[in-house]
């Protein structure tokens, strides 16, 4: 394991000794005094597809884990907006909440939050073939939850009672699913989705990703069962395409 | 063949930052914190832009107001010809009870600055002039010197209050003023990047303000010409160049002309979308609809994170969809709003609570006692 005070890095000091140190074969790195810096993850590409474990004391930047190839990121705190741009593969848990557009575009791995976060969440995230991007959030998150989302799962537990006061949810969605453990107004979502009960699969699917985000934040003090135990819905697409009515061709 | 190395787009991550600090206890502390807030966002910011506002700096002279002047110009003889201007107007309009040229350190990296001088004054109302309120009288004075006097712009007009701002990062705007060493506010609010759309120049940096009431903007308001046109029917002459003007007289109009609540400001400038207002009770339907119709020149379109100061007061406000970011934290008697997060923790490093507002909800915080920053 090494570490690295972020202190006195600018975003792309840090981002190359990231990268530096992967190139070397370190496996562990532990980030602290991190303020601000963006992008973290980001440039760690690599042909052999080589896996980083990242601790991360401090708040990170804008669009950290963008485009992360398959490493492993912790926060211990609160992360800002655009976590888990366009990521591939890997996983990132925060122990706090997050910023807006989280899961903007993510196509794989997996991502969970503690707590709530904010706007666009998911905005078009998609899946193909074996890619299949995963977002949990102990919270709830505020507008347009899944917009133009393509693929993929969301699932919102709202552990905290506040309940899901988002607004124009799905809005645009034509693939994947969301879940929410709770109840939604019809009118809080957006016309392409339809609001439907839980099936046997979608049970599976919810027992899975709810065991590992449990597993992840011992410190909540939460079995799955009691998570599970409580209602949940289903927000999916009515349809694949949405506004192939609105274009011409 | 082998593949030729195409020359890189080096990518300019810029966004505004906009940051604020203010103590609901009405302590007063140096600018050294929220520049050093907003140096953490240097990204965000291009160096064409940077500027502060600051609340409770001139107790000493906190019943006269403050009028902070740029004289602009080719040459300091330029600069200077246009004081003269300006001064031989003040001195028929106002009693000036003390000026100097606001003391400023050579060793900051800043382009071109104009003449900067400020003014404590009074009003000396003539004629048909009694009639209209020291504020009124005010706006229109300085609507006046900003319409009719070449080269002089008046960016600064409150009582007990005062902006800085220029070309250049914000942080070197606070080291050109030395924000660090001379002021001590309760409350400041600060900017980083540059006037949306237009040159960057020294009277089109953020803050705006007009009287006590500054704004710093992070985003573009698409509907300016509408607003401009709107608020050119009440006396508000829009002579900036640019975008956010528009919003810190419209807050004048709003807020202390027509004395309406901020709640309901919010609804003016960041209104609920019709789909949303349609699902409302009818009480609140009739309240929005009504708003909306006698409002709608005053609606911002566009994307807008936003800072208003005002005395004894700090407002944080985005548009309705919130397409610009803005966190608001507290710690104890703190109160801090800032683009991004790691701004407030750089100051700040344990925090009492972070939220991100909904779009249109304005995060207000107050003074527990207004009295102790006016008497």
């Amino acid at each position: 394991m090494i570490e690295i005070d972020a202190g006195p890095l600018k975003t792309r000091e840090l981002n190359d000794q990231l990268r530096d140190m992967m190139l070397a074969g370190i496996q562990k790195v532990v980030i602290r005094n991190v303020c601000g810096q963006r992008y973290i993850g980001t440039r760690l590409y690599s042909p052999d597809h080589r896996k980083m474990e990242i601790e991360i004391f401090g708040t990170p930047g804008n669009d950290l884990a963008a485009f992360l190839y398959g490493h492993r990121i912790t926060v211990h705190g609160n992360a800002q907006d655009g976590v888990g741009n366009t990521m591939d593969q890997g996983e990132v848990v925060v122990e706090g909440r997050a910023g807006d557009v989280l899961g903007f575009s993510m196509r794989g791995g997996r991502i969970f939050v503690r707590d709530n976060c904010g706007y666009r969440t998911a905005l078009h995230m998609k899946e193909y073939e074996d890619k299949l991007p995963v977002l949990v959030i102990g919270g709830t998150s505020q507008d347009f939850l899944g917009e133009y989302m393509a693929g993929g799962i969301v699932i919102l537990l709202d552990l905290y009672g506040k309940g899901h006061k988002g607004n124009f949810m799905g809005t645009g969605m034509h693939g994947g699913a969301i879940y929410l453990r709770g109840v939604v107004e019809k009118e809080q979502v957006g016309s392409q989705v339809e609001i439907s009960p839980l099936d046997k699969l979608d049970r599976e699917i919810l027992d899975r990703y709810v065991s590992e985000f449990v597993e992840r934040f011992p410190d909540l003090c939460l079995s799955k069962e009691e998570i599970l135990k409580d209602e949940f819905v289903k927000l999916a697409p009515k349809s694949k395409r949405p506004y192939s009515k609105i274009y011409a061709y | 063949m082998p593949r030729i190395r195409r020359e890189l787009y080096n990518k300019e991550i810029c966004a505004c930052s906009i940051f604020g600090a203010m103590n609901r206890d009405g302590e007063r502390f140096t600018g050294k914190g929220v520049m050093l807030a907003i140096a953490n966002m240097h990204v965000r910011g291009n160096g064409l832009g940077g500027g502060f506002a600051a609340y409770g700096i001139y107790p000493e002279y906190k019943d006269y107001y403050a009028f902070h002047l740029m004289f602009t110009g080719n040459s300091p003889e330029a600069k200077r010809s246009a004081k003269v201007g300006f001064d031989a107007f003040l001195c028929e309009n106002f009693d000036v009870v003390s000026d100097e040229e606001i003391p400023h350190s050579d060793e900051a990296v800043v382009s071109d600055p104009p003449l900067i001088w400020r003014y404590f004054v009074l009003p000396r109302k003539q004629g048909e002039e009694a009639l209209l309120s020291d504020e009124d009288y005010i706006v229109k004075m300085v609507m006046r010197v900003n319409t009719e006097i070449e080269n002089a712009h008046v960016f600064s007009s409150g009582k007990n209050m005062g902006c800085f701002k220029g070309v250049g990062y914000p942080e070197d705007i606070g080291e050109y003023f030395m924000l660090d060493k001379l002021y001590s506010a309760y409350t400041w609010t600060v900017h980083g990047r540059f006037p949306t759309n237009t040159q960057a120049w020294w009277g089109g940096a953020h803050p705006f303000s007009l009287l006590d009431t500054t704004v710093v903007h992070n985003g573009e308001i698409s509907s300016y010409g509408t607003n401009r046109w709107y608020l050119e029917m009440y006396g508000y002459a829009c002579t900036l160049q640019t975008d956010t003007e528009v919003i810190a007289y419209a807050a004048d109009l709003l807020m202390r002309r027509q004395k309406i609540p901020i709640e309901i400001v919010a609804k003016i400038l960041a209104p609920p979308i019709w789909n949303s207002i349609d699902r409302m009770d009818e009480k609140e339907k009739k309240l929005l609809t009504t708003l909306r119709m006698v409002y709608g020149s005053l609606l911002m379109n566009g994307p807008f994170a936003i800072i208003i100061g005002q005395t004894g007061k700090m407002i944080g406000l985005t548009d309705r969809i919130r397409l610009r970011p803005i966190t608001a934290a507290t710690r104890g008697e703190m109160f801090y709003l800032s683009s991004e997060e790691a701004s407030i923790r750089l100051i700040s490093p344990k925090l009492d609570s972070v939220r991100t507002p909904n779009g249109g909800e304005p995060v207000v915080c107050e003074l527990n006692n207004i009295r102790t920053v006016l008497e």
